[in-house]
């Protein structure tokens, strides 16, 4: 008997969490290894949404690689965009109007909200508020229509081209854009007396699920999940590019590393987006909406890297060209993928219930993972 | 004696924050059928607009006279990364016995258009425009392939200046 | 025979007697067995689904949406469309399950449900049976419905369930103390465990106002020890769709998933129908003492409206709290009953035994 319960106590209980399961927020599949309801093991497994994303773009040309990446991480489709957009300008060594500048950097930090609003939603329907999902995709519309009026996409856009945009916003942009940070600065603090100060949901992230600095920095956590552990990544702060540079904004920090810092993070972030784009919305300056590119662009051989912040971290992209219309080598550094790879560390020891806060917390995105 | 002040504070702070929570959910409740948002959608069709730049799908604006712009210059065939258009052009001999190549048939696989709008922007004469539809759903693959343009269109002559 | 709607008993009394005067008294006892059990079985289908509406029209409205307005107007008959969608599915067959447990144990949750319901007195005169031990009795029979979650996460050869049904059979040990403790607060003031004699004690005043404040705090922790017995709310950890996908009841499917289903919702009625009764006064109307005109009208309001009007909402506020709050975690969900719930209940019995002692409730 006493053998028995030995071998019971020594037993690890897998689980299989995904691909299809609630809270794993697409095809991502966690095996698990529990103790009762402890945590032993985490450990994830790729592939179900696999595209070759990366090979695919060695046969298309540089115009056309933008509706993919579109298509990696969709909440900061335009961020994505971004980075490919910013390579191959700087590359051919082209000078971009200020008005598209002034466009880009509305429209990723428009982005920016918008995905942090979907991982507010998701945050609160993994801890099980449901109300706080409908209220976080509620707010999410404004921001979607105004892509829409402008881009013709609510979240696949495929609005940036190298060189520009591929049309002029909408005349009513700016309107839309100034109502929508009214009613958002209301709308957040209805966010925190819903959950950011409930008491159950802080006891259910405070000081859960820490990542230090060390392993945020050894696993390359960035964004706000590597900012809630006091990593220091920022690249519109350190590295700033298109109009970052102009405008003042705080990088958000918090210590703590848990649970709750990344979430609050993210608040923050929502705020300090907000910030940004009023500084900007009023000054759009008039001009041009693209430079005239080669209808063939040809990068010159060598090769490429250009990173932006999106919403989850830094997105990076990596070309090497041979001097032809296609690429010759893509690789894409992707926020989520680096993410993951902490939740092991992140997550061993804890509760179920805290892994699924957790994995909330670090907000990836499946097809940002697999590529 | 202080862990029982906290205990008591930590409590009543509790209860405080979730009855803050219970008001934001209860104003909603209570001032529901204005704070609706949801869209009765295929009750609204008929007064559903989407906006201008929607991207619905790809057509080819034709004007009254039947008469579309599309030169059948393969660039849209060319710029689309799925290689969901497909151009079927045929060679017309014309009354000055030239030989010239028509637009026969503009073939649109709406199934594999992933709506990135390189062939409307690249076209060089303008020959393709986003629509409004948004109801593609089929019930075969073969219907999603739509011929843009019309029976019988023709391209437009342009008059005055050569 | 005078039906009178403000007084059931002459109602119930006169079916008893004509039967009395037609068959012998075992067959009386048969037939009454049986009236009351149809009876009971209608409302009970009725409620339920009445209340898997509700609860999604409530919901929706706070979540700024429509809700069900599909099928019927205002969406009305979407849960008798959603039972005939139950009762024609498959019920499929798991693995290597047991399934002699995986059988009986949705009929254990709603037989648990169903028993609770004959000790409530719905009006004056209105209830199946009037124990002496009327209290007791709901505590005991409400407490079955464990067993049947217990098998159905056993049976089920899932690990989901598994990992469910062991979450529910902590959370309500734990918290059927509380229930337990909130309720002999009461029954101290009261002085009587028959729920009719309650009732009745309450004609001057619900005990929610004359029982000063430790009946209230019994309330609130009636409240959250209620909705934690439901497995409801923020305390859904047994079927914590995030983390479990659906607990317990993942491998159910059918009709037998809906036992489950419509057990949830009696449950919160039955729960929300004793608070009515030993906090709200039941049946009783909301009377002040010396305004006799008041009085007066309110006691024009049936019984039966007053305490369908209660219940509602108690159930309102439980619905407030599942769609308002994020889910505990199971060690948390302890806590608060064995380090903060418990305790503070301890101290109410006391508090509620030295007031009743010292006469200074009214």
């Amino acid at each position: 008997m006493a053998e028995i319960i030995q071998d019971i106590q020594e037993q690890e209980y897998l689980i299989n969490m995904g691909p299809q399961h609630p809270s794993t927020h697409g095809v991502l599949r966690l095996v698990l290894s529990l103790r009762g309801e402890t945590v032993l093991s985490v450990q994830p497994h790729c592939g179900y949404i696999h595209r070759g994303i990366e090979k695919m773009c060695e046969r298309l040309t540089y115009q056309q690689i933008i509706h993919l990446t579109d298509r990696l991480d969709y909440l900061s489709a335009h961020i994505n965009n971004h980075a490919v957009c910013m390579l191959v300008e700087n590359a051919l060594g082209v000078e971009l109007p200020e008005r598209v500048k002034y466009i880009r950097t509305i429209m990723d930090e428009l982005a920016r909200i918008a995905s942090h609003q979907l991982w507010w939603c998701s945050f609160g329907m993994d801890l099980g508020a449901l109300t706080a999902f409908f209220y976080g995709l509620r707010d999410r519309e404004p921001i979607l229509d105004i892509f829409e009026e402008s881009t013709g996409g609510r979240l696949i856009q495929s609005y940036y081209t190298p060189g520009g945009l591929m049309k002029d916003i909408h005349p009513g942009f700016q309107k839309r854009v100034k109502d929508f940070i009214k009613m958002f600065r209301k709308k957040i603090n209805e966010y925190d007396q819903l959950l950011s100060g409930n008491v159950i949901m802080t006891q259910r992230t405070q000081g859960i699920g820490i990542l230090t600095e060390e392993e945020a920095i050894s696993f390359g956590v960035t964004g706000p999940s590597g900012r809630g552990s006091g990593f220091e990544c920022d690249i519109r702060k350190h590295h700033p590019y298109s109009l970052y540079n102009k405008v003042e904004f705080k990088e958000i920090l918090r210590t703590e590393g848990d649970s709750f810092a990344r979430y609050s993070v993210r608040m923050d972030e929502m705020r300090e987006s907000l910030n940004i784009i009023e500084q900007l919305i009023d000054n759009i300056p008039a001009g041009d909406f693209s430079v005239k590119m080669k209808p063939v662009i040809k990068l010159p051989e060598g090769e490429y890297y250009q990173r932006v912040e999106a919403a989850r971290g830094e997105f990076g992209v990596f070309i090497s060209s041979k001097g032809e219309k296609y690429p010759y080598r893509v690789k894409l550094r992707s926020p989520n993928f680096s993410n993951l790879s902490a939740l092991h560390s992140i997550a061993h020891g804890q509760k179920i219930a805290d892994l699924v806060a957790i994995g909330a917390s670090l907000d990836y995105v499946i097809p940002d993972i697999d590529r | 004696m202080r862990g029982l002040i906290n205990y008591f504070s930590g409590m009543f702070n509790g209860i405080i924050s979730l009855v803050k929570g219970m008001g934001v959910t209860g104003k909603y409740f209570f001032t529901s059928p204005v704070t609706i948002v949801t869209q009765q959608y295929p009750e609204n069709r008929k007064t559903l607009e989407m906006f201008d730049a929607f991207k619905g799908e790809v057509t080819m604006p034709h004007n009254e006279n039947n008469e579309h712009k599309c030169t059948a210059c393969n660039i849209c065939q060319i710029n689309c990364p799925n290689g969901s258009i497909e151009v079927v052009s045929k060679d017309v001999v014309n009354e000055e016995g030239k030989k010239k190549k028509e637009l026969d048939k503009h073939h649109y696989n709406i199934g594999m258009c992933s709506f990135c709008g390189l062939c409307i922007k690249t076209c060089p004469s303008n020959a393709l425009a986003w629509g409004q539809e948004f109801e593609h759903a089929m019930f075969t693959r073969n219907k999603f392939v739509k011929t843009l343009n019309n029976e019988g269109s023709k391209l437009i002559q342009k008059k005055g200046v050569e | 025979m005078e039906f009178n709607i403000y007084d059931f008993t002459s109602f119930t009394k006169w079916i008893d007697e004509s039967l009395n005067a037609a068959m012998s008294p075992f067959w009386v006892m048969i037939t009454e067995m049986a009236i009351i059990g149809v009876a009971i079985l209608a409302f009970y289908a009725l409620v339920g689904l009445f209340l898997v509406y509700a609860e999604r029209k409530v919901c929706a409205f706070m979540q700024n949406r429509v809700g069900p307005n599909r099928v019927g107007p205002f969406g009305i008959f979407q849960t008798i469309a959603d039972l005939l969608k139950l009762l024609m599915k498959e019920l499929v067959y798991i693995k290597n399950a047991d399934k002699l447990l995986f059988n009986i144990a949705p009929f254990i949750v709603i037989t648990a449900s169903f028993l609770a319901i004959a000790a409530i007195p719905f009006a004056k005169g209105l209830h199946a049976i009037d124990f002496n031990i009327g209290i007791f009795y709901v505590v005991a029979v409400s407490s079955l419905g464990v067993i049947g979650i217990l098998l159905a996460g056993w049976s089920s050869n899932s690990k989901y369930s598994l990992i469910g049904a062991m979450r529910s059979g902590a959370q309500i040990v734990s918290y059927e103390l509380s229930v337990g403790l909130s309720l002999i607060t009461m029954v101290i003031l009261s002085g009587s465990m028959q729920l009719s004699t309650i009732v009745e004690a309450q004609a001057n005043g619900w005990f929610i106002f004359t029982g000063h404040i430790p009946a209230i705090i019994a309330f609130v922790i009636y409240m959250i020890a209620a909705t934690a017995e439901t497995n409801r709310g923020p305390f859904d950890l047994a079927e914590a769709e995030s983390e479990l996908t659906a607990g317990f009841h993942t491998e159910y499917s059918g009709i037998r998933f809906a036992f489950f289903f419509l057990a949830e919702y009696m449950n919160m009625f039955i729960v929300a129908s004793i608070a009515a009764t030993i906090f709200w006064g039941g049946w009783m109307p909301f009377h002040v003492p010396g305004w006799e005109g008041f009085n007066t009208v309110m006691d024009y309001i049936p019984p039966f409206i007053w305490y369908i009007g209660k219940t509602a909402v108690i159930i309102f506020i439980m619905m407030l709290f599942k769609w308002t709050f994020p889910r505990l975690r199971i060690d948390q969900l302890l806590t608060l009953e064995w380090k903060y719930l418990l305790p503070i209940n301890l101290f109410n019995v006391v508090l509620m035994a030295f007031i009743v002692l010292m006469g200074w409730h009214w």
